[in-house]
């Protein structure tokens, strides 16, 4: 199968090139028309499918961190509640537009994440793990405190309008606030793939798969990990700032240790180190729980656990490793029909990798 | 160029170096060998800084390496390979090769970060620069044909390759090598004993090389520094650490 992907020739290359640019206009007319699709949604499934968008952006975050870093996070809800307390308690308190608290959101978390990695990177896996898992249990009680219960709304929480609709368009708040979301989340999948395909990416991985040949070639293995952990809360923390928009309401519990291994769940189950990955993880975190739920009314846990764990094993490198594995199949077989109608006639055989 | 002087290290009881003192000058092929445990790979990691010093001091080129993190020692110009083989396994080979440039292109990749982000023409102009020069690094190593695979893939005398081609991608002064041809077979050996031999010449590289494989070893280098638990008990040209009676009887029983 690889010697057939070198032995291909110039006619080989080009319908190659002509089957890869087909799949991938084909994924865009898919994702364009998927996006719009909710549009046309009840008011309930519009709100849903921004949650999934929201989550996609949350889950990004912690892929860069998890799946491309290899750090394991189990506290990122933490991030994603104080992204969307920074937005509530901006616009409730201090009547900021709500389109600004976005990336204020954003910063807030990027320099607690970074503050938070730069000694917890230092850590092992395991300690880095329980590290994270403490950040996430102490979220909710911090934001329950006394002190600050004059922004935070201690236990009641803060309750939030509904933005407007701008400039008169034919839309309702749900269906602006969903486009919102998909602008936002679109602009950030598209930077953290430019990204992630770079130098940046580059070192990332090479981080991951080899802290001492990195430091070697001269790479600050620490600085880069505590970056990766800012710029992943970030992003998780921008998602945390759409959902206080959407849900229109922050509460200590709506950030609870549970959220963050939800978190966790979608980056598996949706592909770890993939940009793909998020979208699917999304969709999992979001639908299954229900699903499980219209199933069984007694137990929806366990089917809950069922599903995870048959996903887990039938697709061990997620719903976009899966994909991965169809593509290269689906090329395969065009190769070897291209290659049986080329034996009959004569061509000399190409140099490997030439 | 390099200047160890009175290097100690202690792992709990042991002492991996007990003041060891040795110089390598520029233009140089150092042998450093010794019987297995003797501690060749400690004395690289004291340079790389990736093990603590305990006494003793390295001086590269004049300035104390013991006062800079390990991430600068390759910004500095020292390079190096690894007894078991470092690679980014997920990376490609091209990528291991580009990475290996981080130290040098050092500047260039922190103000990439947003160039890449938004697709700017000057970091596609980087990258493609970058992707350019370790085009070339592979070519010399024969890596040409591999360059796309993914580095885990590949056999063990290819990942030995591609280690070295990362090493010289940052453009090193001083290039450390552990044990290069170990695991090769004859032919390989040959090619890249032909390969290192070249480097001098060539690049003007100055090499510190430990090797267990006494002919290639002897053959190479200008000068040999020879321990053995942790002491240097002998340094000078080859031929006259070969027939030294205490290498001899260091070396006596162990293979050599
Ligand atoms: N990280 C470490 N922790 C504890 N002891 C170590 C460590 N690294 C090396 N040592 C000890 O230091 C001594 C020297 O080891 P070193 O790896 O430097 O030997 P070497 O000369 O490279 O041997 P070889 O030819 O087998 O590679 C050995 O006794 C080894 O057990
Ligand atoms: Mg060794």
């Amino acid at each position: 199968m690889v010697a057939g992907a070198f032995d291909r020739g110039i006619a080989g290359a080009q319908r190659d090139g002509v089957a890869r640019r087909a799949l991938s206009v084909a994924t865009v007319v898919a994702i364009v028309a998927a996006c719009a699709i909710p549009l046309w949604g009840s008011p309930y499934q519009v709100f849903q499918m921004t949650l999934v968008v929201i989550d996609a952006i949350a889950l990004l975050g912690l892929n860069l961190l998890t799946g491309y870093g290899g750090q394991i996070s189990l506290g990122h809800g933490a991030f994603f509640g104080v992204g969307a307390y920074t937005t509530a308690v901006l616009i409730h308190s201090w009547n900021v537009p709500y389109l600004l608290t976005l990336p204020c959101a954003g910063l807030v978390c990027l320099a607690l994440g970074f503050v938070f990695g730069l000694p917890a990177v230092r850590l092992d896996g395991l300690h880095l793990a329980l590290a994270t898992f403490a950040l996430g249990v102490v979220l909710p009680q911090v934001l329950k405190y006394k002190g600050i219960e004059a922004w935070t709304g201690g236990v009641q929480g803060i309750s939030l309008e509904k933005p407007a609709v701008p400039f008169g368009l034919p839309l309702s708040p749900d269906q602006w606030l969903y486009c919102v979301a998909l602008a936002v989340a679109a602009g950030l999948f598209a930077l953290a793939r430019n990204v992630m395909r770079g130098a940046t990416g580059r070192v990332i991985v090479g981080v991951r798969d080899s802290p001492v040949a990195a430091s070697s070639v001269g790479i600050d293995t620490a600085l880069t990990k505590a970056a990766t952990f800012g710029v992943s809360a970030m992003l998780t923390g921008i998602a945390g700032a759409l959902s206080a928009l959407v849900v229109q309401f922050v509460g200590p519990d709506s950030f609870t240790i549970f959220l963050s291994i939800s978190l966790l769940v979608g980056i598996v189950v949706g592909g770890l180190a993939s940009i793909s990955g998020a979208v699917f993880g999304a969709l999992f975190i979001q639908f299954v729980p229900n699903l499980a739920d219209d199933v069984s009314k007694a137990a929806p846990s366990a089917v809950y656990g069922v599903v995870l764990i048959v996903s887990v094993y039938l697709m061990p490198y997620g719903v976009s490793g899966l994909l991965r594995k169809a593509k290269a199949r689906a090329f395969a077989w065009i190769d070897a029909r291209h290659s049986r109608s080329v034996t009959s006639q004569p061509t000399k055989p190409t140099k490997q990798g030439s | 160029m390099l200047s160890c002087q009175n290097v100690r290290v202690q792992f709990g009881g042991i002492t991996a170096l007990d003041g060891v003192t040795f110089d390598v000058a520029k233009g140089e092929i150092v042998g450093l060998i010794g019987p297995n445990g003797a501690g060749k790979t400690t004395m690289f990691n004291c340079i790389s800084r990736l093990y603590p010093v305990h006494g003793g001091d390295i001086l590269f080129e004049g300035r104390s390496l013991l006062a800079e993190p390990p991430h600068r020692i390759a910004t500095l110009g020292i390079s190096r390979t690894f007894q078991n083989v470092a690679l980014f396994d997920t990376l490609t080979v091209a990528d291991n090769v580009i990475l290996g440039a981080h130290g040098h292109a050092h500047a260039h990749a922190k103000r990439r970060f947003f160039g890449e982000a938004f697709r700017l023409a000057s970091a596609l102009r980087a990258e493609r620069a970058l992707a350019d020069e370790a085009a070339e690094l592979m070519a010399e190593l024969g890596l040409e044909s591999v360059a796309q695979r993914t580095a885990r893939d590949l056999p063990f005398g290819t990942r030995k390759r591609i280690e070295l081609a990362r090493a010289l991608a940052a453009r090193p002064r001083l290039l450390m090598l552990d044990e290069p041809v170990a695991g090769l077979n004859h032919a390989e050996i040959d090619e890249l004993t032909g390969f290192i031999r070249g480097l001098k010449g060539r690049r003007g590289l100055t090499v510190l090389l430990v090797e267990h494989h006494m002919n290639m070893v002897m053959g190479v280098s200008d000068k040999v520094v020879v321990l053995d638990f942790g002491r240097r008990i002998a340094d000078g040209p080859p031929a006259a650490v070969k027939n030294d009676p205490e290498v001899i009887r260091a070396y006596l029983g162990t293979a050599s």
